[in-house]
């Protein structure tokens, strides 16, 4: 712990940090540009000189580690002196166009030229200008603006993991380059929050607003399953953009790109009316008391085996607990939140959650992945891996497809016979985790949605326990699910009741004519073809797949247009914020199902306002009362023994740019799909 | 007194005889190595810090104590980086033994490494040097041969390789961290230190870089003895140096000297004097472009050594003399340096990559005298807001020879002005200036 | 406030057809050079490796030999793009069979750089990185080569021209034209870097060295360091003073 004197004060900072750092501690502010918390110190910028008393230069504060005794002086003549240069210098050829610049308002160089610039120029010279660059569908690029920071360059190389970006020329001509090629990375919108200047912009939002004249609300991500904290920018009712809020647990200040550019699929087909399907087979606008008739009419006399309810992929906990109340009311025990068939069951909590928690991965020294490519189902979580692996002395090995995840991989095996072998403790990677402190296993979807997925679970438990993940302190056990609803469905019990039938049994019932009414609440993601001759009402916001099955279609919100609770993969319960309000007469899913209570069943649901829904939330299951916290779940019993398929697992998304009604109806996402989607599944052949 | 033939090191420096092992051999080089080595690595180090021999690349840093900085019982390799990267403007002397006296120059890498613990050592030459690099190369070649370098280098028991790796046109790998960038195979972008290359180096490796002549001449102190190199020159300044001449004197040359040698001997001994005689003389760049020149009245006393020229403001540098006489457009001739440190800058850093343009840009307008009075205070303003202020020294060497442009012809920049006024009407400057 | 672009618009080299591979000769040479580097550091070889693509190709660089020598070594292409346009003699465009580079730095220039450099441009007709329409001669101006005692001077290819004026450097384009052979080096007759004329110093030595010197015959001797050492230690009755002294003569 080094103690320092800054600007006559002492200050005593932990180890390990920097002089800027430490001086911010202290309670001064040190500009920079080139020096980000996150990335590798560059000290290019010059701009957070600092005077440090015996050195005769001024020291670059960024790259100095503190040490005791040191004398430093911020704000200095000899500080000011070299600020105030630095300062001319980066602007003598920036243009100083920020009437122009999307980054206006929001740019630090504009920020610190206002605090530490000169008023005027004294450049009488040609201002340099640089051509634009070809970044892809995201990234617009205005280079006369570039100070050279490298940011960029450093982002790609170390976080994003794509080296993809660099410097070329040198000198004056220095410039930042693709080579023209799309960055082929799903963090990349990132680039632009980091670039400190307006050179890289985001290319679906420019010139769409200024942010002061955005409202911003905090809220969550539901994209996948792990929660990002973002902030959705709103004007009036649009979702102008979404940015990345600081979750040092969950997303650190990062978001992949689906997370931050499918918000404009918001305002793409969306469901801003009930629709009810008329005696010519056409769906025809309908008022609500109609769309409730209708569904009444439709449930009239049919007994509770006969009804069926599944939960889709982006449902809130709030909306899915009144589904299955009301279910539950109609005497259905149908009931499922795993409509992809995930053989996740809820009988012990950890079973179905990424028990290491996400920053724990940090702590982690050995990982096995089984049937998941994180990359494309978490990227964020992906982002962490690779953020430990870079620390060194962090091998990960694989079960199932060989993927590029960004970081050094073990390919071990294609499916259940490796995990098996290696559960039994044989095997190459079985001395890697033998020998590992704190061994971590992450199974995925494309090991659990299949039939014999209740045993590849079990089989995955078997493993943690062979080699002691689980103990202390630690659980190095962890489900990765790839839906934001998932987890809360399991721990509000949106499975099926006693008796009851699951999405295959729904289904499959659906299809010979043994279930009459199935309702959807934005449930996509399953084959439609499937519900046979059933009624079906369809709730969520986006003219998708279900919605075009329905018999009777209810408008529901999408997730930045209601108050709502989601638990994410680690079992961290997060609440979304109403942003924007609704489309037309949607509303907020929990109060449409509310609503439908007064028509259907013996008596309407038993709340009337958002407190009392959570407070039954927090009835069903108690870890609804903690929010944004990480309880530890005991271990016990959960898979099933059983025969395993020799299939190698597979993986869950092949498109990581469409995996929603959202993303599905967002055009940014659809170009995302033609530069970096496309052109694969092409070269394989596989997809094609 | 001048430096007599017998203390001179560099016996082949014209050239006039065999460059290859047969010939170095007969010129006492690779005699008593052995025994240098045998002297074991504190005896080396102790010695070449005794005989205060300095950095011969610019900077003049104490060699024995840049040695010492090695880390002993470290458990990663270490190595030599000899800085072959000759390119600051004036400069041609490590040219020259690499050409004309290979053999000493690896010679050296053998000691020196030995004396810092290296496994290997390579030699960063300039792309330019295409003929010194092949000499070089033969010579390594026939060194191997020979067992002199290798498995058990000289028959003493160390073993140690020598690498010849060429770069391909860029100053600031004369820089040491950017050359081990560029030995790394980045870009020569000059890295933050600390950590020093002694710590974190080549591959992250204790590393230390050192100049040609340096490294050339410190088999020959321990050879001849450390009191015969102290009796070179004057304390802290000890020692003979290679020395080029080169601009408007009547016969250009280099040539081996005694340290701390008067600057007008210097030029009127070896170089055939000034072009038009001493009184002639306008300035000098007395250690190569990256120091600020000295006009004739410094030049008539000033002694050639690293302290005596820091007091003149300017510095010993490479020890690269350059005469300008009377005919010199001196303005023209630092725009020049200007604009060759703008072309160098490796745009890494703010102030250099800015600054740089900046300076020649304003320069190259106060040649004709477009520009205004004021501009030259400007000027050095900018050139005071890069020096000190970027991360390696290309920025001060950028700004070194402008201040020293300013401090001592303000009135010639002012008469261009004022001139350019009269000729071309008021309004003409800032019109032009566009 | 006018905005200009450079003198030089620098956008990305257009790939040039075709693709790109060493022939046997280049591999052989590439090979020998990474055998210089430890095993996990291959970039290093990146330098090496693009100077063996540059001559294969006659003089410049296309995007394929870059980014074939970025497979080879097993590194990003983008990374090895930036070594590529980082440093001045990698040519991104073809140059002539000659390529000159008059050197225009303050040594050379104060000796009439600037003369060389118009003399080569009017006489070739072209400007500065064009390339004659024969393909025979293109002409560059660069910073200091690093002869500046040999000044004014060109570099035509690998070698240097020095000691040079208009009227020689003429004289070599039209011998280079011809076919003829041109001496390289110092164009006075000078060796190296001596005086004009012949050497005023070191005339007191021969081929094997100084008259006076001690160490003159090339034979392993003790030296002057070592003796005293060794002699020291002798009048200290066998104290070694000095751990260096051990094993001096004897």
């Amino acid at each position: 712990m080094p103690t320092l004197t800054i600007n006559g004060k002492d200050v005593t900072v932990p180890d390990g940090v920097n002089v800027l750092q430490a001086c911010e501690l202290a309670g001064f502010e040190i500009p920079r540009f080139c020096y980000h918390e996150r990335l590798s110190v560059a000290g290019n910028c010059r701009m957070c000189l600092v005077e440090m008393e015996r050195a005769p230069k001024p020291i670059a504060s960024c790259h100095m580690p503190a040490q005791d005794g040191m004398t430093i002086w911020t704000d200095s003549e000899k500080t000011r002196k070299a600020r105030r240069g630095v300062m001319e210098f980066l602007l003598i050829n920036h243009p100083l166009d920020c009437p122009i610049c999307d980054q206006g308002g929001e740019c630090d160089l504009q920020d610190q030229a206002m605090a530490y610039g000169f008023d005027r120029s004294r450049f009488t010279e040609n201002k340099r200008a640089v051509p634009e660059k070809e970044m892809g569908p995201l990234i617009k690029t205005i280079m006369t603006r570039c100070i050279h920071c490298t940011r960029c360059i450093r982002f790609a190389a170390e976080v994003a993991g794509v080296e993809s970006i660099g410097a070329l020329y040198r000198g004056e001509h220095m410039e930042i380059s693709t080579l023209e090629k799309a960055i082929d990375s799903e963090l990349s919108g990132n680039l632009v929050d980091i670039c400190p200047v307006g050179a890289l912009t985001s290319l679906p939002y420019a010139f769409a607003a200024r942010p002061w004249e955005l409202r911003k609300t905090p809220s969550v991500d539901v994209m996948d399953a792990v929660g990002s904290n973002i902030r959705v920018d709103t004007r009036g009712r649009d979702v102008m953009r979404v940015l990345p809020r600081l979750h040092e647990d969950i997303n650190e200040e990062w978001i992949h790109d689906k997370t931050r550019h499918a918000c404009d699929g918001l305002g793409r087909q969306r469901l801003d009316r009930p629709y009810v399907r008329n005696d010519k087979g056409r769906l025809e606008e309908a008022t609500w008391d109609e769309a409730f008739q209708a569904i009444a009419g439709a449930l009239k006399g049919k007994k509770g085996q006969k009804i069926a309810a599944l939960a889709g992929d982006l449902c809130d906990a709030e909306s899915m607990l009144a589904l299955k109340d009301l279910m539950r009311g109609l005497g259905s025990a149908n009931t499922d939140c795993r409509q992809d068939g995930a053989k996740v069951d809820a009988a012990c909590r950890a079973g179905y959650l990424f028990n290491t928690s996400i920053a724990g991965i940090e702590d982690a020294d050995a990982c096995l992945l089984v049937g998941t490519n994180p990359r494309a189902e978490a990227a964020m979580i992906n982002a962490r891996l690779r953020k430990r692996f870079l620390r060194g002395d962090f091998r990960v090995g694989v079960i199932g497809e060989p993927v590029d995840l960004t970081y050094e991989v073990e390919h071990l095996g294609a499916g259940p016979e490796t995990l098996k072998e290696l559960a039994d403790g044989k095997g190459a990677f079985a001395e890697v985790l033998k020998s590992a402190e704190k061994p971590m296993v992450i199974v995925g979807m494309g090991a659990l949605s299949r039939p014999d997925g209740a045993a590849v679970l079990h089989h995955a438990r078997r493993l943690a326990e062979t080699y002691g993940m689980v103990g202390d302190g630690w659980n190095g056990f962890n489900v990765l699910h790839t839906a934001a609803a998932r987890v809360g469905g399991l721990d509000l019990g949106f499975l099926p009741g006693e008796g009851g039938r699951d999405t295959t049994g729904i289904l499959d019932g659906a299809e010979k004519g043994e279930l009459d009414f199935v309702y959807l609440l934005g449930a996509d993601e399953f084959d439609i073809g499937r519900l046979g001759k059933a009624f079906v009402v369809y709730q969520g916001h986006h003219g998708d797949a279900g919605a075009h099955r329905a018999d009777v279609i209810l408008p529901g919100a999408a997730y930045t247009e209601k108050n709502a609770t989601y638990v994410n993969t680690e079992g961290r319960v997060q609440l979304g914020r109403l942003a924007a309000n609704p489309p037309g007469d949607a509303r907020e899913d929990w109060a449409i199902l509310r609503a439908l209570s007064d028509h259907v069943g013996k008596k309407p649901l038993p709340y009337d306002n958002l407190g009392e829904v959570r407070q039954k939330l927090i009835e069903a299951a108690t870890t609804f009362a903690a929010v944004d916290q990480v309880p530890e779940a005991g271990w016990g019993e959960f898979g099933q023994a059983g025969e395993t398929d020799s299939a190698p697992f597979g993986l869950p998304i092949t498109n990581f740019y469409m995996t929603d009604p959202i993303s599905r109806n967002s055009e940014t996402m659809a170009r995302c799909t033609e530069a970096f989607v496309l052109p694969k599944q092409k070269a394989t052949g596989t997809h094609g | 007194m001048a430096l007599q033939d017998k203390d001179r090191i560099f016996t082949n420096l014209y050239g006039q005889f065999d460059w290859k092992l047969a010939g170095a051999r007969k010129r006492g080089v690779w005699s008593g190595t052995k025994q240098m080595i045998e002297m074991g690595r504190d005896g080396v180090l102790q010695r070449i810090k005794d005989s205060e021999l300095r950095g011969r690349g610019g900077a003049g840093f104490p060699a024995g104590m840049k040695w010492s900085f090695m880390p002993k019982d470290d458990p990663r390799p270490s190595y030599l980086v000899v800085n072959a990267d000759e390119s600051e403007p004036g400069t041609c002397k490590d040219r020259e033994i690499m050409r004309y006296d290979p053999h000493r120059l690896l010679e050296g890498c053998l000691v020196a490494g030995f004396a810092m613990g290296a496994q290997a050592c390579y030699i960063y030459i300039r792309g330019e040097f295409w003929l010194e690099a092949e000499h070089l190369q033969h010579a390594i070649d026939e060194a191997y041969e020979a067992g002199l370098i290798g498995k058990n280098a000289c028959k003493s028991g160390y073993d140690y390789d020598i690498y010849l790796h060429r770069g391909a046109g860029a100053y600031i790998c004369g820089e040491e961290t950017a050359l081990l960038e560029s030995l790394e195979g980045k870009k020569g972008m000059p890295r933050l230190k600390p950590p020093f290359p002694a710590q974190v180096g080549l591959y992250g490796c204790p590393t230390t870089v050192n100049n040609v002549e340096t490294i050339a001449v410190a088999p020959e102190i321990l050879r001849r003895g450390v009191e015969w190199w102290t009796g070179i020159g004057r304390p802290k300044n000890t020692g003979t140096k290679v020395f080029c001449i080169s601009g408007h004197v009547n016969k250009p040359c280099n040539v081996e000297e005694a340290m701390s040698i008067p600057l007008k001997e210097l030029i009127e001994r070896h170089a055939g004097g000034v072009r038009g005689g001493w009184d002639n003389l306008l300035a000098v760049i007395p250690g190569g472009s990256s120091v600020p020149c000295i006009p004739k009245p410094t030049c008539d006393s000033i002694l050639m050594d690293f302290d005596a020229l820091k007091e003149a403001q300017t510095g010993l540098g490479t020890a690269a003399v350059i005469v300008m006489d009377k005919s010199t457009d001196i303005v023209a001739a630092i725009a020049r340096l200007s604009l060759f440190y703008m072309h160098e800058s490796c745009g890494q850093c703010t102030p250099c990559r800015e600054g740089t343009g900046w300076m020649w840009r304003v320069l190259t307008r106060m040649i004709e005298g477009r520009a205004e009075i004021e501009e030259i205070d400007k000027l050095w303003d900018v050139t005071k807001e890069v020096e000190g202020h970027t991360i390696c020294a290309l920025g001060d060497a950028a700004a070194w020879p402008v201040q020293g442009l300013i401090r001592h012809f303000r009135p010639e920049l002012e008469r261009r002005i004022v001139d350019y006024k009269r000729t071309h009407g008021k309004a003409a400057v800032s019109l032009a200036a566009e | 406030m006018s905005v200009t672009t450079h003198p030089k618009v620098t956008t990305f080299p257009e790939p040039a057809s075709g693709d790109f591979a060493f022939t046997k000769e280049s591999q052989a040479q590439a090979e020998k050079h990474l055998a210089k580097y430890p095993e996990h550091h291959k970039a290093s070889a990146v330098v090496p490796l693009l100077w063996i693509a540059q001559r294969q190709l006659g003089g410049y660089l296309t995007t394929e030999a870059i980014e074939y020598v970025a497979k080879v070594l097993e590194m990003a292409p983008i990374r090895v793009h930036e070594v590529a346009t980082f440093y001045s003699m990698f040519n991104h465009q073809p140059v002539g069979k000659h390529f000159i580079q008059v050197c225009r730095t303050t040594p050379c220039w104060l000796r009439g750089a600037d003369e060389l450099a118009r003399t080569a441009k009017e006489k070739l007709g072209v400007d500065a990185g064009e390339v004659t329409e024969d393909g025979l001669f293109s002409v560059r101006e660069v910073e200091c080569l690093g002869a500046c005692c040999n000044a004014p001077m060109v570099q035509i290819n690998d070698d240097y021209y020095e000691d040079l004026t208009s009227e020689r450097l003429s004289q070599i384009i039209d011998d280079l034209r011809a076919g003829k052979e041109v001496p390289v080096g110092s164009q006075i007759g000078r060796v190296g870097s001596e005086q004009e004329g012949g050497p005023h110093v070191l005339t007191e030595i021969s081929e094997t060295g100084h008259a006076s010197y001690p160490f003159g015959s090339g034979e392993d001797v003790e030296p002057e360091e070592v003796r005293k050492a060794r002699e020291e230690a002798a009048q200290d009755d066998g104290q070694a003073g000095d751990t260096s002294g051990k094993g001096g003569g004897s």
